[in-house]
């Protein structure tokens, strides 16, 4: 049952094959075996759960069912859940339950979608591994001695190993993306806007993004159907209409254009994951489209870039974790500075202090112009490089990482050489542009992904390159032998 | 681009974040770490280049200037570590 895709299980609940309850209780048990070993979840909500299935049911049988009614799905836990903690994978969140639901969440519930819990993630998404987690950290299905990547490492794990149907993730320098790609499955970061910041705990408001994590890019298309679209709680969201991602996904692709930047396939890249990344490229051949090379120059320069616009966001927005309104609070203040300065000493990990202390520094007076500005300005040479490409191309393809999983605790000392292996993601945050990772040919028996970059609201033709993709090759299909 | 003590101190402070005396030198070296990442930037040529503060170049959405939420104060105040007859409790400011 659990291998089934998301079409597959809403047939089968329609036609009576099985109820919303029976698949529910079957994923509950999975999560219940198999989670001890990986830690995906950090709340499991197994009451609610099956009050969403019963109610799921009942829906189905008066013919009122959507895509998703009754399917079992998990939210990260960065998106607020009215009733049930939201942590953000922070001590400073342990005892937070939100007093309202995120839009994404609320969106979910209204398409009659079953909540099996909240999944683990980077303390407020601050990381590549998910070992920033206050809650510990993640294992990789695949091989659970290494890391599942991160910050949506969690929800990545989980749909892997097939404790939940599809999950939601946040991506703000590459976090559905890059543990999609380490965890064999499809994560895609839509455009900046696309979908409601609503309700989604705020780590730099201008990069944040939320998207969906499924077993496949015609289960993705289900869920971002369901997640896109205005929202007026959300200023900065899009109002640009919402096209039907289902009806996408079959188009041809003969004559589609698909650029190779050369600066993806450069050094630092591992050969077993390069030559995976061009057998992919070969089905696309075959599948009609026509591959050329391109450069984005500036591509060095993301990361650098990204080290200074997203502490900066981050330094303000977790401004508001003070120990007064919500939160940890520390025992015992002498005053409301060692008030402040406590809690969040004690509440936040020292991966995030490590970035809002940059955040602080880069925004202090004498250094705005030297970071931020400078960072804002090389931010435009950096989009301006993605305008260009796509005036001769239509899709961008290169790997979504430089590597397969690394080992746990490999890179958890060395902060810069963690940053580094977001090397291809995060300048696509930077510009705002909607990418996806799909899983290619493994590479020494550990998951390889590809990333398809779209220009701006091409979430359509993303999926769709994708589908097309999935359809010629059994990658996807792939599951981890251990969790079967 | 090498942070001292004295320059960890003042940015926890402003950042008001407390740091342990022992956790100074782990922190500046951190800190320094990113900065040589960061430093790369400094080659580039910007002149003249806007910057860019968002990825689709909007503009702030108005709305109509009416109230839209109803009063929650309760809700809200729950998830606080400390409240009194609806005020939030903090130690004390003014002798």
């Amino acid at each position: 049952m659990h291998n089934k895709s998301i079409s597959e299980l809403s047939a089968g609940l329609r036609q009576g094959a099985f109820s919303s309850v029976e698949l529910t209780r079957h994923f509950l048990d999975r999560i219940a075996r198999h989670d001890e070993r990986l830690n995906a979840y950090i709340t499991r909500t197994e009451e609610a759960a099956l009050a969403g299935a019963r109610a799921a049911d009942a829906r189905i049988a008066a013919g009122e069912a959507g895509p998703l009614t009754g399917i079992p799905i998990a939210h990260k836990d960065i998106f607020c859940t009215d009733g049930i903690r939201t942590t953000c994978g922070s001590r400073m969140l342990e005892r937070f339950t939100a007093p309202y639901d995120a839009t994404v969440v609320s969106r979910f519930k209204q398409a009659g979608a079953v909540v099996l819990g909240k999944t683990n993630m980077d303390e407020f998404a601050m990381g590549s591994s998910n070992e920033t987690s206050y809650y510990g950290a993640v294992r990789n299905p695949w091989d659970t001695t290494r890391v599942p990547g991160g910050s949506s490492g969690g929800s990545a794990a989980a749909v892997a190993a097939r404790l939940c149907v599809a999950a939601t993730g946040t991506d703000t320098g590459g976090s559905i993306r890059q543990p999609a790609a380490l965890c064999g499955i499809t994560g895609l970061k839509p455009t900046y806007g696309r979908v409601s910041r609503y309700g989604m705990i705020a780590f730099a408001s201008s990069l944040d993004q939320a998207g969906p994590m499924a077993a496949s890019a015609e289960d993705a298309a289900t869920l971002l159907q369901a997640m896109a679209g205005f929202d007026e709680r959300d200023s900065t969201s899009a109002q640009e209409p919402v096209p039907d991602y289902s009806a996408a996904l079959g188009g041809d692709l003969a004559g589609v254009r698909i650029g190779l930047p050369k600066e993806y396939f450069g050094a630092g890249l591992d050969p077993a994951v390069a030559a995976s990344v061009e057998q992919a490229i070969d089905e696309y051949r075959r599948l009609g489209a026509e591959v050329v090379e391109i450069s984005l120059p500036n591509t060095s320069l993301a990361v650098p870039v990204y080290y200074v616009v997203a502490p900066a966001e981050c330094s303000s927005n977790l401004a508001r974790f003070d120990g007064v309104r919500y939160g940890h609070r520390c025992e015992a203040p002498r005053d409301l500075e060692d008030l402040y300065k406590r809690s969040r000493a004690e509440g936040f990990g020292p991966e995030v202090k490590r970035r809002i202390m940059i955040g602080t520094y880069a925004l202090s007076a004498g250094y705005y112009d030297a970071y931020y500005l400078k960072a804002q300005q090389i931010r435009h040479l950096i989009s301006d490089d993605f305008a260009r490409a796509f005036r001769e191309v239509d899709v961008i393809l290169g790997p979504t990482t430089p590597g397969t999983a690394f080992a746990l605790g490999e890179k958890a000392d060395d902060p810069v050489s963690m940053y580094l292996s977001d090397i291809y993601t995060i300048a696509v945050n930077l510009a705002g542009l909607p990418g996806i990772s799909v899983p290619v040919a493994p590479a020494d028996g550990r998951p390889v992904g590809l990333q398809l970059i779209g220009n701006y609201f091409q979430e359509a033709r993303l999926l769709n390159l994708a589908h097309r993709l999935q359809q010629a090759t059994d990658w996807h299909k792939a599951a981890p032998a251990e969790f079967e | 681009m090498s942070l001292e003590r004295a320059d960890v101190e003042k940015i926890a402070h402003l950042a008001r974040i407390a740091v342990d005396e022992e956790e100074l030198d782990a922190v500046a070296g951190g800190l320094s770490n990113i900065l040589d990442l960061v430093e790369q930037m400094k080659a580039v040529d910007t002149r003249g280049v806007e910057p860019m503060a968002h990825p689709l170049h909007m503009v702030q959405r108005l709305r109509e200037d009416r109230v839209t939420e109803s009063d929650q104060r309760e809700r809200f105040q729950a998830v606080a570590p400390q409240t009194e007859a609806g005020l939030y409790l903090v130690p004390k400011v003014i002798e």
